[in-house]
């Protein structure tokens, strides 16, 4: 059996994400620059396809910039904020430990640029709060970036509140949003946003397409020169079919998020019931404000990097935060982050389903998964001292 | 693909997994910290290593190189145990990613340190400069 369960790593575009961009590759593949017709049709299509985006957010058209993906949006984000702040001589910015890398290497690379950044700490249950926010506002913050739902333990932090804060202290506030768009209700205005980035492939769109939504009246400034698309803010011509799929993935998305997210709930709660019964094993990240499709476990005793070889052995796809699968030395951020330790942090496994997952496919991964623990136990020097009581459990 | 199919194979399929009850020597290098353990168990009988099992906690690599490693000292001579490189175990295995290549140090470093171990419980004098310390089974 294959099981794709690394949703939140990409997603499988849908049908109707890759019927909508194909026409503007044949047929409408004008510049929407160009004045004759294919090109104006594209211009149109491009315009349709950012009104969709505004209806999906809860923002006007004027709100919405295209970008490259998640990435760019969040640099733009945070440079344009830091860019102004630097300006009015406020140079402190709020953040957490456990954000995406592209926020916090752009947020490293201002720390050398003389800006003092504060970042919380993150609870054990993988939440922040608007308090924690409060306290570390200062007189020159001039903005707050924290991520709407993370992607590696899915903990969904209490945006609506911290943006209700920064609205009436008067900061900037982005968040990075790129997990929680098209898998749980987002309205900018209702969550007070002044600037959110989201990418199209982590919800059926395609690679390569990311949005960054700024509320009218905040300043952003331009990562990329060149000429006037996106209002002057972001130059290259743009990627017309991109566009339309991400577009039609959204709508898509939207639409169907309530019957979506009751399916995925469902499914994702029996993952975690049935991988919770391999003795040693915690759920990270709080289980209830999380996102629907999202499972993350630490498995004690073994590594992260051959369990995902084992399982891929099996069909199934998935996800970890050990050392090995990151490049570095270090385990997940995120994890060590809510405190869990080294050893632990790289026995870990995220499983991210969407909707095309059956209840038969997380029946298989709950029977696979528990046979590939406990052979790796089998062979970890680690799990024997254990065993023996040569060492202390860490997780009960 | 990441790994060559030689590493896939001795990962999916390890050769000397295990413990041995009566071990002369054992050896342990790594730590959990950075995510890799191995520990290798020698039985020797005049100066031949006759038997030898390995247990890791690692990723693929660490646990094919444990493998490759077990394979290539088994049956030989203490003598040429010890002249076992970290880039004879990498060839072996038709190489392995860059960042992997500690994997195949802490194989040869866990042998290394079985060895000694036989030595020192045994009271077997020997040369300590055989077995330079590379810091490796330290924290990185």
């Amino acid at each position: 059996m294959k099981v794709y369960a690394d949703n939140a790593a990409t997603t499988k575009m849908s049908r109707s994400a890759i019927d909508a961009m194909l026409p503007y590759m044949e047929e409408v593949f004008g510049n929407p620059s160009s004045l004759y017709t294919i090109g104006q049709e594209a211009a149109e299509a491009v315009y349709k396809a950012r009104e969709k985006f505004a209806k999906a957010l809860g923002c006007t058209v004027n709100e919405i910039y295209f970008t490259s993906g998640g990435s760019e949006a969040d640099n733009q984000a945070i440079r344009s904020a830091a860019e102004i702040g630097a300006k009015r001589n406020k140079k402190h910015i709020i953040s957490t430990t456990f954000e995406h890398h592209a926020v916090l290497h752009t947020l490293d690379k201002l720390q050398t640029e003389g800006f003092d950044i504060t970042y919380l700490d993150v609870h054990e249950n993988g939440l922040v709060t608007a308090e924690q926010v409060a306290e570390a506002i200062r007189p020159d913050t001039c903005l707050v970036t924290i991520m709407y739902a993370n992607n590696e333990i899915g903990t969904v932090q209490p945006i609506r509140e911290i943006g209700a804060l920064c609205r009436e202290k008067k900061i900037t506030f982005h968040t990075d949003a790129v997990q929680a768009i098209g898998h749980i209700p987002v309205n900018v205005k209702e969550d007070n946003i002044d600037m959110l980035s989201l990418s199209a492939h982590k919800f059926h769109g395609p690679k390569g397409v990311g949005v960054l939504y700024v509320r009218k009246g905040v300043y952003i400034s331009n990562l990329i020169q060149g000429g006037a698309q996106e209002r002057g803010k972001r130059g290259g011509t743009e990627n017309v079919p991109g566009i339309m799929g991400a577009a039609a993935a959204i709508e898509e998305a939207v639409k169907n998020l309530g019957e979506n997210s009751e399916k995925l709930l469902k499914l994702r709660e029996r993952l975690i019931d049935g991988l919770l019964e391999i003795p040693h094993s915690v759920l990270n990240g709080d289980r209830n404000s999380r996102l629907p499709g999202n499972v993350n476990i630490c498995f004690e005793g073994i590594e992260g990097e051959s369990l995902l070889l084992l399982l891929d052995a099996k069909g199934i796809s998935a996800s970890s935060g050990s050392a090995c699968t990151s490049g570095s030395l270090d385990p997940s951020h995120v994890l060590l982050a809510i405190g869990r330790p080294h050893e632990i942090a790289h026995g870990s496994l995220r499983l991210s389903l969407s909707e095309e997952n059956t209840e038969e496919e997380i029946e298989y991964i709950v029977s696979e998964v528990p046979k590939v623990v406990y052979y790796l136990r089998n062979m970890s020097p680690v799990w024997r001292d254990l065993q023996e009581g040569k060492k202390d459990y860490v997780i009960q | 693909m990441l790994y060559s199919e030689i590493v896939m194979d001795h990962f999916m399929n390890p050769r000397n997994v295990g413990t041995l009850d009566d071990a002369d020597g054992i050896g342990e290098v790594g730590n959990a910290k950075c995510g890799d353990i191995m520990r290798i168990y020698l039985k020797i009988d005049n100066d031949t290593i006759t038997d030898v099992k390995f247990e890791t906690f690692g990723c693929g690599s660490a646990i094919a190189s444990s493998s490759m490693a077990t394979e290539m000292i088994k049956g030989k001579p203490l003598a040429d145990a010890l002249t076992l490189t970290n880039k004879a175990v990498a060839e072996a295995l038709d190489g392995l990613p860059a960042h992997k290549l500690h994997c195949s140090v802490l194989a040869e470093e866990a042998i290394k340190d079985a060895i000694k171990n036989y030595y020192d419980t045994h009271n077997i004098e020997y040369d300590p400069a055989q077995f330079k310390e590379s810091g490796h089974s330290h924290e990185h």
